[in-house]
């Protein structure tokens, strides 16, 4: 057993002190920072101020369109085709053509650019006139814009899980966002560090170190060693990933300010620019909602969540890493890998594929097999743990799952034992079978 | 492989022969326990081999390698922490070995920054470096020029000296001429011959002899002519098979009547002869 632990610390360490791992390892928190820093910072500073000309035939829209820091309108009292002219010599980048409309039926709005507008813009240009016509027709009904956001009524529907434990509030927000989160780390983790066993493997065959190696090691203990130590290193990478994560989200909160509020004044701004009247009661409301989801998060069990995602995280690696070692064993080369890469990776795929579906119905059929099914097991379970699943079916595709590995690594096993000692046969299927027959 | 029984004898330098594809790695991997025998058995020193007593085989195989990335030093402390010796044992195992093979200042370089020769030299420390009491050489000199091919052959015979065992696998006849005490002899999975050097060649002697001499010899029937060559002195040399059945003085007296002997020898067969002709008798019979 000191062997194994042995060959664990080397494929640990090597790996572990390689560049590419230090560099990853530093550069992934702030990935992962970015993701959620840069949207919110390249839509608070905002691009270039955009001109547009607006040719009114109506005469209805004088006041609704206001220039501000992002737009600046300006009213010609040209004709349309003058106006082209005027965006295609680049005096301004866009031109409104507003005819003489029917605020009934309001038809025949242009916009000429000289390249395709941002969504955006055309968002807002929209919610103007819109937002014009609405006050127009809402003046010739004689309503009262007070009276029509009285009229207006925001419902919100608590939902409370009724279990044994008694009520409690539960979000299904909260469980979806905890059910992907987990499940696409297992998926992502078993294919980069699956492939990591593998191409292992292949170095080892291809340096030819495995037959001085093996005269000293069994070929299981070889094996179970690799993968055991990259399972390590996988664990070590999420671990600091996560504690880095914290670190540079917390430290970059600081400087730019939490990335929540500026979106909440970036929509308050948005709702301004709409002429949509700014409901008072709104900051209140978005408490009531901040306290509701950690009282809701306070009814997912995290622990089991936890304990549950470890287990998933790695007896799923376990099982998928040894067909990997497998696979690595049996081939010369990356490119000779691709074949047999594609069934193994296909019930994750699925898996991946048919999360949607088991978010609508986290307790029906297909997620209950595809729990069951070792193969997909990992990332199904993972995405139904946070909505709760009945013990015994957690029990069973836990059972289910170290059965499943434990078969896996024994079929692998005996591929791998005769692969690595291979070189330059041409290997299908059958070759493979027969390897696994063979009695030593 | 069939019935191929072989013993060999402590402190031997045993050479394990025969062409491509005729079952010596299999044989090899079969001592070492990385394949099972269908049938019987192999022992150490009298007792039967497990896991457990591969760590006393030291092996080198042919097809071999190192981890590129991984530091000479280091990697030597791996794979003798493999055969089981502990890391501060291995370390002051290795420094001797590497200062012998001249490689102390590279203990530090990645393999990868190795000549070929040197990887090479690094490999046979890490087959020898935890003392085992049998060493398998798989073509031990391939990839070294002379010089080196000198030092580690050296080294092998001064294991030799020490008491180890040595099967070593090559095609190199003539470092089998120079090395071996035994050899054997395998050909499609089974053994051909095997035995003590010097016996294997005693009983391959036909009966052929180099004669020099001055003067013409004439065909008779108790002899037969088969081979002349003049040399720089313009004395004759005449490979001449003996059929007198009496041994060579018998041969002599006969030639004495005939020319004047400058020289008489019996022809020794190499062992490239004999895996010669074992090696294509088989394969034609």
């Amino acid at each position: 057993m000191d062997k194994i632990g042995l060959i664990i610390s080397r494929e640990y360490l090597s790996r572990v002190q390689k560049k590419s791992f230090v560099i990853m390892t530093l550069i992934g928190p702030f990935l992962f920072a970015a993701m959620i820093f840069l949207p919110t910072y390249l839509a608070t500073t905002g691009g270039d101020t955009k001109s547009i000309a607006i040719i009114d035939e109506s005469g209805k829209f004088a006041e609704a369109f206001v220039s501000d820091e992002e737009t600046k309108f300006e009213f010609l009292d040209i004709d349309q085709e003058a106006g082209k002219e005027l965006v295609k010599n680049e005096t301004f980048d866009g031109l409104l053509y507003i005819p003489d409309v029917d605020t009934q039926d309001p038809q025949g709005v242009s916009f000429y650019g000289s390249s395709n507008p941002s969504l955006s813009l055309m968002k807002t240009l929209r919610g103007k006139i819109e937002g014009e016509i609405e006050n127009i027709k809402l003046k010739q009904s004689g309503i009262d814009r007070e009276v029509l956001a009285n009229l207006k009524v925001k419902i919100d529907i608590n939902t409370i899980n009724l279990s044994s434990d008694g009520e409690k509030q539960s979000s299904s927000i909260g469980a979806s966002a905890i059910g992907y989160i987990s499940s696409f780390m297992i998926y992502i983790f078993i294919f980069v560090y699956g492939a990591q066993c593998m191409r292992g493997v292949i170095e080892e065959k291809t340096s030819r170190i495995i037959e001085v190696v093996i005269s000293s090691v069994r070929p299981f203990q070889l094996m179970m060693g690799k993968v055991v130590g990259i399972a390590g290193v996988g664990l070590t990478q999420f671990l600091l990933w996560i504690i880095l994560s914290f670190g540079v989200v917390a430290g970059l909160g600081a400087v730019f300010g939490s990335p929540s509020t500026d979106m909440k004044t970036q929509q308050k701004e948005q709702l301004e620019s709409m002429n949509v009247p700014q409901d008072e009661t709104m900051d209140e409301i978005e408490q009531d909602v901040m306290s509701k989801a950690t009282k809701a998060l306070e009814s997912i069990d995290i622990p089991l969540v936890v304990v549950s995602f470890l287990f998933f995280f790695l007896s799923g690696y376990l099982l998928y890493g040894a067909l990997f070692a497998a696979i690595g064993s049996a081939v010369d080369s990356d490119a000779d890998a691709q074949q047999f890469m594609l069934p193994v990776t296909i019930p994750l795929i699925i898996s991946i594929i048919s999360l949607s579906a088991i978010l609508n119905d986290p307790n029906g059929t297909l997620a209950f097999w595809l729990s069951m099914i070792p193969f997909t097991a990992p990332v199904v379970m993972m995405m139904r743990v946070p909505f709760g699943v009945p013990g015994w079916e957690l029990i069973l595709s836990m059972v289910l799952m170290i059965a499943g590995f434990v078969f896996t690594i024994w079929v692998a096993s005996r591929i791998y034992r005769i692969g690595i000692l291979m070189h330059g046969t041409k290997v299908d299927y059958k070759t493979l079978a027969k390897w696994f027959m063979m009695r030593n | 492989m069939k019935d191929v029984s072989l013993s060999i004898p402590k402190g031997s330098i045993f050479g394990l022969l025969g062409p491509n594809g005729a079952g010596k790695t299999t044989l090899i991997r079969i001592i070492t326990q990385i394949i099972e025998p269908d049938q019987g058995l192999v022992s150490l020193g009298g007792s039967q081999m497990t896991a457990e007593l591969v760590r006393k085989i030291g092996y080198l195989p042919e097809e071999r390698g190192l981890y590129k990335k991984m530091k000479v030093g280091e990697q030597l402390i791996y794979l003798a922490q493999l055969k089981g010796l502990s890391k501060s044992e291995a370390k002051a195992r290795i420094k001797p070995w590497l200062e012998r093979l001249d490689l102390m200042d590279w203990s530090d370089k990645k393999v990868e920054d190795l000549s070929k020769g040197m990887a090479q030299k690094v490999q046979f420390i890490a087959t020898v470096v935890h003392k085992p009491e049998l060493i398998i050489l798989d073509e031990p000199f391939s990839g070294f020029d002379p010089v080196n091919a000198d030092l580690i052959k050296d080294e092998i015979l001064r294991l030799r000296d020490e008491g180890t065992t040595v099967i070593f696998s090559t095609h190199r006849m003539e470092s089998v001429e120079e090395l071996c005490d035994h050899i054997a002899l395998i050909n499609k999975s089974q053994k051909v011959l095997d035995g003590p050097k010097l016996q294997i060649k005693e009983e391959h002697k036909d009966g052929t002899f180099l004669v020099t001499h001055e003067g013409q010899l004439e065909p008779a029937s108790y002899y037969e002519i088969i081979s002349q060559k003049t040399t720089e002195t313009g004395l004759t040399e005449t490979m001449v098979k003996d059929y007198t059945d009496g041994g060579p003085n018998n041969l002599l007296k006969e030639l004495l009547g005939k020319v004047e002997i400058h020289g008489f020898m019996e022809r020794i067969p190499s062992v490239n002869d004999i895996f010669i002709s074992n090696v294509t008798n088989q394969n034609n019979g």
